[in-house]
């Protein structure tokens, strides 16, 4: 066991785990952020995609150390009140149904936003092949990735 | 007694969805016990005078908030946002005064909550617009007496009661002491579909700002104080017994609290398994690797998947039980002017939902409390009742939100065992399963090999068709099941009309016999019926000579089939079809709605068959929303898909062979079509909008690959890129 600082969400939390504890199971159940989703375990499905110093990780897959005093921003440092253009443009484009991978998804699709203000479908296949959605939501996602990169670049020339 | 339970239940609500004071509660009452024939709308009043404990369906407080109470699960499906929508049409609100919670299970109360079968809004579309109706003409009555005025001299809208003439107006919140105080009417006129303001319009789901920014509370998010966390090894040959178990070096992991034997409830028989209980998910799981079973697995048959179907194979040259026979077959097949025959295989498949089965129980002396993901709660608390020995009111079944369900999550095993665990233990307890478990453990959707044969005349009609079915029956795995009985499933799928056109035809079915648990799966036997008689539909139609549209068109008599023939004919440009292009289709029936697809197919560049379009149809008849039946055809569709072209679970040595999604393989965004959705428009009964759209994609998809390429595919699943 150590004792370890997660700085989640610009906030800091000091949690006493297992060195090797996935930072999935410590963000959940030690630190009760339950936005972040296990899905496989093995990092195939992308349901606990969070950001690690603003790079979208598996984070069933990384060792809890590992992820230590860095910055990680998980589906809830995104915006508590769904004001990210792309959790509109989730919501305008009526993307999720059971909502389940949904965290990742956002988590994918903000970090390929941020890159990439233009993505084309080539872009989005990359960086979106990695999640999987049993609802099949795909058709959505894509649109929604498009409709979240006009709502980014309104709000830019608004500024 | 009843007092107590009255108050505490009334209380409960009160405390769930945070009304204050009085308020306008309108239920049904059964008082035939859940039985939903007997049905009537009773308020609050009248429930007191009958001394029963009102269900509150509808309740609207003081200051005009309404609250619904939702007995169906959500897993994505919608009913989140469909059943508000219908009671707003009638009770004249806006959406935004709504608010939904989730019921308990209880079907004395809710009648059926079994969250299967399409059945939300099919089952109870009736039900919620005469109750909305009901509650909107005791606000509209409350208010002419108050104006001393003639109630017909009143209307309502947007949460208020209007006086036409004089315009003055009172809000809902003003009335529900003197509405709550009057008889609910009887028999109120419903609206015309044409003047609804609500109903059939794409309006934006409640349910997706949840989860849109990690709100949405699903099974595996729900956190009690001093809540443990378990992870069960289970016998992954189902049935076998624990002989013994080494728990030395679970013991050693750090948070690990509790290691013991479990069993599962799973369709009766005690599935057995050994618990590891921790402080964190991750020390039960770990604490369970360290851990070392020795199963007694004697007894059954260990199950290849070649095995299976080799049996099934034999089964379907033999007899079968006889579900549906009209003429004679033989003789008419024998007289056929062409005739056909084709095998056709379908894989067992895991449902995967992205939510691993989870559950969280809280056993303790005299009461047990239940959360999850879970599809039939009323299923849940009869179970657990007769496990404990409870009464039923001792057992409250919560519903979180679903993270997907496809039928896995309405079985009552998993919180069976959760509830077994905390028992023993004497903590609430989080069951987790690992991707693995759920991806190898079942129920899964049962293999299937199907024989058809088909006579034709020399008009091109079919004179005979006859179906053979082997498989699993869903319905014979209790111990004892009576095996002889036929599989009234045998022609799900099929488009009723044919029973009509078809002068001779027999189906029946050949049960395999078969240790591995199986159930439900989206769609459940229509998902593989309909590969199997569609594709043999479209042989049947080029054997004949015709165009497989025109060959349905000629047996589906029926004005409602012949405009969702017309209707894909046009959408998807069947007659105008390029060059190098192939197109199939396939139309199935099932939970009574009717949907056809048009898959559309070329070559690309390197020769490897690529989907282009799919085209769907859906006649569900009455409907709520033409967005989520839009989004729930497209999601049936890429399910559809994955079954077809991407994953299938097999079995060596009585275990499943595929554990997690590198071996059983999702379609992804990839993988995806261009895919258009369609909705008729009539004045049908209300028919199922979740699975309906997953049939008909398997056998036009095919069915197009057959046209570009003159290859027939009756094995699934197949892979795109070895065409």
């Amino acid at each position: 066991m150590a004792s370890l600082n997660l700085k989640i969400n610009n906030k800091t939390y000091t949690v006493d785990a297992d060195p090797k504890m996935p930072l999935l199971w410590a963000i959940r159940d030690i630190v009760g952020l339950t936005g972040t989703k296990y899905g496989c375990g093995i990092a195939q499905c992308g349901a606990c995609t969070v950001h690690l110093e603003g790079t979208p990780v598996r984070s069933c897959s990384i060792p809890v150390s590992a992820a230590a005093n860095k910055n990680i921003t998980t589906i809830e440092g995104i915006s508590p009140d769904n004001s990210h253009p792309v959790q509109q443009a989730w919501i305008q484009e009526q993307v999720p149904q059971c909502g389940y991978c949904q965290s990742g998804q956002i988590m994918a699709a903000t970090a390929l936003l941020k890159k990439n203000a233009n993505p084309s479908d080539k872009d989005i296949d990359a960086a979106m092949q990695g999640h999987i959605c049993r609802c099949g939501t795909y058709p959505r996602i894509r649109k929604a990735i498009k409709t979240a990169s006009i709502l980014m670049s309104q709000k830019a020339s608004t500024k | 007694m009843e007092t107590i339970n009255k108050n505490l239940s009334r209380r409960n609500f009160i405390k769930l969805s945070g009304l204050s004071g009085a308020a306008l509660t309108l239920g049904l009452y059964m008082p035939a016990f859940g039985k939903e024939s007997s049905t009537e709308i009773i308020s609050e009043a009248t429930a007191e005078n009958l001394g029963i404990d009102l269900n509150a369906w509808i309740s609207i407080d003081t200051s005009g908030k309404v609250t619904i109470t939702n007995h169906r699960a959500e897993m994505g499906q919608g009913s989140f946002q469909s059943v508000p929508q219908i009671i707003a049409e009638e009770l004249e609100v806006n959406l935004d005064q709504v608010n939904i919670i989730f019921a308990q299970g209880n079907n004395k109360k809710y009648g059926s909550q079994i969250t299967g079968g399409s059945s939300t809004i099919r089952g109870n579309y009736q039900k919620l617009l005469k109750l909305s109706a009901t509650a909107r003409e005791m606000l509209i009555e409350a208010a002419a007496k108050k104006w001393n005025v003639a109630k017909s001299e009143c209307y309502a809208e947007n949460g208020f009661v209007i006086h036409k003439s004089s315009g003055k107006k009172l809000g809902y919140g003003d009335l529900v002491e003197d509405a709550s105080k009057l008889q609910p009417p009887h028999d109120v006129a419903l609206k015309d579909p044409k003047d609804y303001k609500v109903l059939r319009k794409s309006l934006p789901r409640q349910d997706t700002p949840l989860k849109t920014n990690g709100t949405a509370i699903f099974g595996l998010d729900k956190k009690l104080p001093g809540m443990l966390y378990a992870s069960v090894e289970r016998n992954p040959r189902f049935v076998g017994k624990v002989k013994s178990f080494d728990d030395s070096e679970t013991k050693k992991v750090p948070g690990v609290k509790h290691v013991l034997k479990v069993t599962r409830d799973t369709f009766g028989n005690m599935f057995e398994g050994v618990a590891v209980v921790a402080d964190n998910t991750w020390a039960a799981m770990q604490g369970r690797k360290a851990l070392k079973v020795e199963w007694d697995d004697s007894g059954f048959e260990y199950h290849s998947t070649d095995q299976l179907y080799s049996k099934m194979k034999e089964q379907v040259k033999g007899d079968v039980i006889s579900f549906k026979t009209k003429g004679n077959f033989n003789s008419s097949f024998a007289k056929a002017d062409k005739k056909l025959e084709a095998l056709y295989e379908t894989p067992y498949e895991s449902h995967s939902c992205m939510e691993p089965l989870n559950c969280v129980a809280n056993v303790t002396a005299d009461a047990c409390e239940i959360w999850g993901p879970i599809q039939a709660p009323d299923w849940v608390q009869g179970n657990l009742a007769g496990a404990l020995k409870l009464p039923m009111e001792k057992v409250i079944v919560n519903m979180t939100f679903l993270g997907g369900g496809f039928g896995r999550k309405a079985f009552t095993d998993y919180p069976f065992e959760a509830a077994m665990i905390s028992k023993e233990i004497k903590a609430p307890v989080q069951v987790v399963w690992s991707r693995e478990d759920d991806t190898t453990l079942g129920p899964f959707r049962p293999g299937m090999v199907y024989q058809c044969k088909g006579g034709l005349g020399k008009n091109g009609m079919i004179t005979a068709f006859e179906t053979k079915m082997a498989g699993q029956n869903m319905n014979q795995q209790n111990p004892g099941a009576d095996r002889t009985g036929y599989n009234s499933s045998t022609t799900e799928g099929l488009l009723e009309p044919f029973f009509e056109s078809i002068p001779h035809y027999s189906f029946g079915d050949s049960p395999l016999n078969s240790p591995i648990p199986v159930m439900w799966w989206r769609s459940v036997y229509a998902s593989t019926n309909g590969f199997a008689l569609e594709s043999f539909m479209d042989e049947m139609a080029l054997e004949a000579g015709k165009d497989p549209l025109d060959f349905r068109r000629s047996h589906l008599g029926e004005q409602r089939y012949q405009l969702l023939i017309d209707k894909l004919e046009e959408v998807s440009g069947w007659k105008k079809r390029g060059k190098n292009e192939g197109y199939g289709v396939a139309i199935t029936e099932c939970f009574t709605s009717i949907v056809g697809e048009v898959v559309k197919v070329s070559k690309k560049a390197d020769g490897k068959v690529r989907i282009d379009k799919v085209w769907a149809v859906m006649d569900c008849g009455w409907y709520v929303n033409p967005d989520i039946i839009r989004g729930q055809v497209e999601g049936s569709i890429v399910m559809a898909l994955g079954a077809a072209t991407k994953h299938a679970t097999h079995f060596a040595d009585g275990k499943a062979v595929e554990k997690n999604f590198n071996t059983y393989m999702m379609p992804r965004i990839t993988d995806i079509p261009e895919i258009e959705v369609y909705v008729m428009e009539n004045e049908e009964k209300a028919g199922g909008v979740g699975e309906p759209g997953l049939p008909p994609f398997t056998p036009a998809l095919t069915n197009a690959i057959f046209d570009l390429t003159g290859k027939r595919i009756r094995v699934l699943p197949f892979k795109l890129e070895e065409i």
